[in-house]
């Protein structure tokens, strides 16, 4: 199911949107101007990914630098080892609608549910 | 271009940088022959966990491992040292008599801890060490950590989460001052009285005691620290030994310029080995990120990414320090949010009207944005 988000001029291009849903989502807009949504919590530890450093179709981890292909959801290097969901978007009447993931997530330990 | 002048690529190291060089051949296209050497017998880990993560048991040796591509094609030639550098003949000698012929030589031996002269004095820097440290954590005591530095500190950090009584030592007067400047470094020192960890400024150690195992370290000042277990944190030296008489200039590590080129042309150098302008980049960033200007080089494909400002975080008692660019002496701090009372801020150093680094405490949205902003140096031509 596709649930709209926020209006896509809320996010600049280069930028993110965290969408505080259970579990968090962030919603990236990139320079090229697509836009993605993947897990906002980093899988090795508890990050949010909207914090990160956007780069092309990269995200990197605020804290331990791992980067994170938005269009796959894996990672490219340690230390986070596992992928994060990624998840439908589109854009409809100016409205970034999402559609979450079935597939279960993955966060790191600890991370706040 | 690529893999037309190098067929066969040696990479000497086979941990952060090295992995990372071996990707990035594979990446630039290269796909003639890679062996990576290393004198540990340990597949490449990461060394980041082994002060923090590692040392209170939240993470296994498992934990640490810093990914297979079994793709990568590469032949991994573990637990024995390269010995000797070969440039004329095109070869590397190892400690078991081989000799590996390469067209092509990535070097990325790292660096290893500055030993101390006592037996039963710990230092950390590979898995091994950590072992052996969180093995004698375990029985609890009394810690003795000399260097307040991020290694240093953060062994302070896992160690007092494990109840352990914890007294830090420090020949400076303000820890840290070298890297982030006076002010910033009293802040993050203040970190360890925060959690009941005491910290002794100002006096060098002069002697460890004990024979068989250490009993008590003493102070210049007369203190006498009485100890079960003594960790040394004081730098690291390049591992750069064996490679004297390749023609290579070694100057407090490899000398590069910016793009990872030594003097000789088929021989690049990466990672924590590597000097440039004098200055070793010691972080872990830069050996993941570099390795791919360097193979650009080695293979002749040209500069990659523009270099990015240099950047090292360190996790201390649940408080996240994250530091990028380049502070200079004189440079001025300003806070611009957040309180360092509150251990939680972002502080920016400036020069002549130009922000030269930024340091955040527990801050990382805000300082992503401004490491965003930094500038990389300017590249010398
Ligand atoms: C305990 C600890 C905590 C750290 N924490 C942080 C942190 O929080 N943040 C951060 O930014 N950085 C941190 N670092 C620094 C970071 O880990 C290093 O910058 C990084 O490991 C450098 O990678 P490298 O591959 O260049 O060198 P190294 O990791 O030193 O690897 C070099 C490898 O080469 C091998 N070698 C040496 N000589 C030879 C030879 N002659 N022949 C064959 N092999 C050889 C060595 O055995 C070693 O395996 C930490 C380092 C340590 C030790
Ligand atoms: S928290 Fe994301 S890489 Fe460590």
């Amino acid at each position: 199911m596709l649930r709209p988000v926020c209006p896509l001029s809320a996010i600049p291009s280069g930028e993110a949107y965290r969408w505080d849903t259970d579990p968090p989502v962030a919603i990236f807009h990139t320079e090229d101007g697509e836009i993605f949504a993947i897990d906002d919590t980093c899988t090795h530890q508890d990050a949010s990914l909207a914090d990160g450093w956007l780069e092309g179709c990269e995200v990197e981890c605020p804290l331990h630098a791992s980067r994170f292909d938005l269009r796959t959801g894996r990672a490219d290097a340690p230390p986070a080892k596992k992928p994060v969901r990624t998840h439908r978007v589109e854009v409809t009447g100016g409205v970034v609608h999402v559609e979450l993931s079935e597939d279960p997530a993955d966060l790191p330990p600890g991370a706040k549910p | 271009m690529a893999g037309i002048r190098v067929q066969k690529v040696a990479i000497v190291g086979a941990s952060l940088a090295g992995l990372a060089a071996a990707r990035a051949l594979r990446r630039q296209s290269f796909a003639g022959e890679i062996i990576a050497i290393g004198a540990e017998r340990h597949q490449p880990y990461d060394r980041p966990p082994l002060s923090k993560e590692f040392l209170t048991g939240a993470y296994t040796e498992a934990d640490l491992a810093l990914g297979h591509d079994d793709d990568l094609g590469v032949v991994w030639r573990l637990g024995v040292a390269a010995t000797r550098l070969d440039p004329r003949g095109g070869s590397v000698h190892l400690a078991d008599g081989e000799e590996i012929r390469a067209d092509g030589v990535v070097i990325a031996t790292g660096a290893r801890a500055r030993p101390v002269e006592h037996a039963g004095v710990h230092t950390l820097r590979t898995l091994d060490d950590a072992i052996a440290l969180r093995d004698d954590l375990r029985r609890g005591g009394r810690l003795v950590v000399i260097g307040a530095g991020f290694i240093g500190a953060e062994v302070a950090s896992s160690a007092r989460s494990l109840g352990l009584d914890v007294t830090v030592v420090e020949s400076l007067p303000t820890p840290l001052a070298g890297p982030l400047g006076p002010e910033m470094g009293a802040v993050c020192a203040a970190l360890h009285g925060d959690h009941g960890v005491r910290l002794l400024t100002g006096v060098p150690v002069t002697t460890v005691t004990g024979s068989d195992h250490v009993e008590a370290v003493e102070l210049a000042d007369g203190t006498r620290l009485p100890a079960d277990v003594v960790v040394a944190g004081i730098g690291a030296v390049p591992n750069v030994e064996w490679l004297a008489g390749s023609g290579l200039e070694i100057s407090g590590g490899v000398v590069t310029d910016a793009n990872g080129a030594t003097g000789l042309p088929a021989v690049v150098a990466t990672g924590d080995c590597a000097s440039r302008d004098g200055v070793r980049s010691e972080h872990w960033t830069h050996a993941v990120e570099h390795p791919a200007t360097a193979v650009a080089t080695l293979l002749g494909t040209g500069a990659g990414r523009p270099p990015k400002a240099p950047y090292f975080w360190s996790d201390q008692y649940g408080v996240r320090i994250q530091f990028a660019g380049r502070r200079e002496p004189g440079d001025t701090v300003r806070i611009v949010e957040g309180d360092p009372e509150q251990r939680s801020f972002l502080a920016v150093y400036e020069r002549g009207g130009l922000t030269t680094a930024v340091l955040g405490m527990s801050r990382p949205k805000s300082f992503t944005r401004w490491r965003r902003q930094l500038r990389a140096a300017p590249q010398e031509a």
